[in-house]
């Protein structure tokens, strides 16, 4: 059992801590997302930023060095997660890396080359196609089919929510081919795609997918059958970890802004952060901010876990905890800071929304909870 | 970063495991199996018993007969008596006036004490809080006065004494001074519970057992050298006992132990020719309890790695107090929900309803306790908010 950070994990984290800090405040996310007051930015994010993150190893953490990556651990990843949280850092890393990287990793090694290496190299960006109208959180229960024709698939469907599919060069798509799921990429403007760019809450942006008979050719089939199924499981179950890094990043953040205006804020002649009830309800904060660290280690240390049980297990209570605590801290730090907490001016706002997104994506608390009901553990009573 | 015990540790798990089946008679093992509850007297003799194979005071350094563990091995040995449904050990020698002994101790007071704290022969009991002195502790007014004699005579009042009508002796915390700051006239002093003019009078708790004591002092003569540390010095003795291991104090053995028994119950239970554990609504607040507590698992593994690299408790071990007592007390909730109406039965013949629920009603009810004691939660987060989060005093911005 050891918690403590290597020595490379320690700079890496100060690295990405003080990345977002003086290359990213949260000015920035604040400028460019989707909905502020200032109007409309057509990405979002900023290719130049991207490619900085390239620089600086990240978009290659996770890959094997055969391919221009760094070969190291999703843990590694989860910490550059959790600093970039802490400014709501807007360019694409987990679902373009993490998540649509990791069903790439499905295919081979000359798709992932083929795919994968200019990513690293801060030139292209991926983005993960399965979620569909009528399939809420199934990956497998869905109604986009692909058919066979001579060499290629053709690939006819709708797919909703794909984060970052606005501006992704590359769609990783799931469809069913005769019963079993398949997993393809897609490129930008192949014949029959039609992407909606749409605003998430969060002031990023997804699309809305239509595949209107899309050509695949076969070296662009990444995965079929039960590989197919379970790259696609483990690509979300990265997603649900790295969600809980960046829930843990913003909930720490804002807790220590909300302490930090309890001290300033004065009424009745007093700070009120020396009133019991606020100070009661910051404590509480602070515990599930402490518990949802506990919930982010938890998974992404067993996201890699080559026992699936083991890995579904970890992911669930972690994606669930973060729920429960991801919300309890953002609404108390909203209710602490009064009236300006509710405005669009005030920072706390932009964390609340980042975080109450956190829990819709990759399987929410109930969809966790329900895997982790159905787990062998849980019915053992001996 | 790693989540996994050792293979030795895990093999010391299961040796452990082994050895608490082995080594539990009969009569008690019946009642663990069904989760029954716990007479003092049945307490002790395990402790006994464990005594007898070095094994009751693991967190005990091996010069006064522990057995000599790391941090880890006793963790993971705790963890297991907790899900063996083994009787809890009375803490109030063995982790509460055991280890201060050794901290501040005279010699004389550790060879006295240490030895039958060990081995189980006295039992000890707690005499801090009183009827007026309760979370604010400082306030306390039982005196002890110097006769001049070499005694203290002991007048006065102590409440939430538990268990002292099995009690051997008792530690207090008395007045030896009331001319300066309440914190700085308190001493910390070991009474004889049998010593003319102490009288104890358990009182029936709302989980209709007899826990809770009064115990009042009538000029009791107690000898001076029963000081543990300076005369005068017993706040900062009380403080330091707050120091001590705390990666026990989650009991996520205890509530793992309960939430196992909430689905052996659910899976007996039938409603709608279904067990109820089958029921999305059951199962899914079971998975909701089940997370917290395995979220709070992984908190304690952190202050126990801490523990393991010989950190003073820091910021993670103070979160346990407070969730741990919490979700202790939602499995018993959930316990008696997933009981339906044998939740109204009170203590009536065996048989009446299954011998897994016999005791959850009390439970439920006692188990209040635990979020009131060891320093209340609202105390606890009143430290944090100081502590940790640097909020100001109240009424003092």
């Amino acid at each position: 059992m050891d918690f403590e950070l290597t020595q490379e994990q320690q700079m890496l984290a100060d690295s990405a801590a003080k990345f977002a800090k003086s290359s990213s405040p949260l000015a920035r996310m604040r400028t460019l997302r989707s909905h502020g007051k200032h109007g409309e930015h057509e990405l979002g994010w900023e290719p130049k930023v991207w490619r900085e993150m390239a620089d600086l190893g990240w978009l290659g953490l996770v890959f094997p060095e055969e391919i221009g990556g760094l070969g190291l651990g999703f843990f590694d990843a989860s910490l550059v997660v959790e600093k970039l949280a802490t400014t709501l850092v807007p360019e694409p890393f987990v679902p373009s890396v993490l998540v649509a990287g990791s069903a790439v990793m499905a295919g081979s090694l000359e798709q992932q080359k083929r795919f994968l290496s200019p990513m690293i190299e801060g030139k292209t960006t991926l983005a993960l196609a399965w979620a569909e109208r009528r399939s809420r959180y199934a990956t497998t229960e869905i109604e986009t089919r692909a058919k066979a024709d001579g060499d290629a698939l053709v690939i006819t469907g709708e797919k909703v929510w794909v984060l970052h599919g606005h501006a992704a060069d590359v769609l990783v798509v799931s469809a069913k081919q005769d019963g079993a799921l398949v997993l393809v990429a897609i490129e930008k403007g192949a014949a029959g795609l039609s992407i909606e760019s749409v605003k998430t809450m969060d002031g990023q942006r997804a699309a809305f997918v239509k595949l209107d008979g899309v050509r695949v050719p076969k070296e662009n089939v990444l995965a079929h059958g039960s590989r197919a199924e379970l790259a696609l499981e483990l690509a979300l179950d990265r997603g649900a970890a790295a969600a809980c890094a960046e829930g843990y990043g913003i909930a720490s953040a804002v807790l220590w802004m909300t302490v930090g205006y309890l001290g300033v804020r004065k009424q009745f002649g007093v700070a009120i952060g020396s009133f019991q009830a606020l100070q009661h309800r910051a404590v509480d904060m602070f515990v599930e901010t402490e518990l949802l660290r506990s919930a982010a280690m938890l998974a992404c240390a067993r996201v890699d876990d080559p026992d699936v049980q083991e890995r579904r297990r970890a992911v669930s209570i972690a994606k669930a905890q973060l729920e429960d605590g991801g919300r309890f801290v953002v609404q108390q730090a909203t209710q602490l800071h009064g009236g300006i907490g509710v405005t669009d001016e005030h920072d706390v706002g932009l964390f609340f929304k980042r975080m109450t997104v956190l829990h819709g994506l990759y399987g929410d608390a109930q969809h966790h909870l329900e895997r982790f009901a159905s787990s062998p553990s849980f019915a053992a009573v001996g | 970063m790693d989540l996994s015990f050792t293979k030795e540790q895990e093999a010391f798990r299961k040796e452990a495991r082994a050895f608490i089946e082995r080594v539990m008679p009969p009569h008690l093992a019946q009642k663990a199996e069904v989760d029954g509850h716990f007479e003092m007297p049945e307490t002790m003799e395990w402790h006994r018993i464990l005594a007898a194979h070095g094994r009751v005071a693991p967190h005990w350094p091996k010069e006064f007969g522990g057995p000599g563990w790391d941090a880890a091995q006793r963790f993971i040995w705790n963890e297991e008596l907790e899900t063996s449904g083994a009787p809890q050990l009375s803490p109030f020698g063995l982790t509460m006036v055991g280890p201060l002994i050794m901290q501040f101790g005279t010699p004389e007071q550790k060879q006295r004490f240490l030895p039958k704290i060990l081995s189980g022969e006295e039992v000890w009991c707690q005499g801090y809080s009183e009827p007026d002195a309760g979370s604010d502790l400082a306030g306390l007014r039982t005196t002890a006065v110097d006769d001049g004699k070499g005694n203290f005579i002991v007048n006065g009042q102590k409440t939430w004494t538990t268990y002292a009508q099995y009690a051997d002796w008792i530690f207090c915390l008395v007045r030896t001074n009331s001319q300066v700051k309440k914190q700085a006239g308190i001493s910390f002093l070991l009474i004889d519970i049998k010593t003319p003019g102490v009288r104890v009078e358990p009182m029936l708790t709302t989980g209709h057992t007899t826990a809770f004591c009064d115990t009042w002092f009538d000029n009791v003569v107690v000898p001076k050298e029963n000081v543990v540390g300076p005369v005068d010095g017993g706040w900062s003795m009380a403080k330091a006992l707050l120091g001590h291991e705390r990666t026990f104090i989650a009991a996520v053995g205890l509530s793992t132990r309960s939430i196992r028994r909430i689905k052996r119950i659910a899976s007996t239970t039938i409603k709608n020719g279904r067990p109820l554990i089958e029921d999305a609504v059951i199962r899914s607040k079971i998975a909701r309890l089940e997370v917290k507590l395995e979220t709070l698992r992984v908190q304690n593994y952190r202050a126990l790695a801490s523990a393991q690299l010989g950190h003073a408790p820091g910021p993670e071990s103070s979160v346990l107090k407070i969730r741990g007592s919490e979700i202790h007390q939602a499995t018993y909730e959930l316990a008696m929900e997933v009981m339906g109406q044998d939740q109204l039965a009170w203590f009536n013949r065996d048989g009446l309803i299954d011998p897994l629920e016999q005791w959850v009603a009390s439970n439920y009810n006692y188990y209040r306790a635990t979020t009131i004691y060891g320093g209340s939660n609202e105390i606890q987060r009143n430290v944090i908010a100081k502590m940790i989060l640097g909020l100001p005093d109240a009424g003092k911005a």
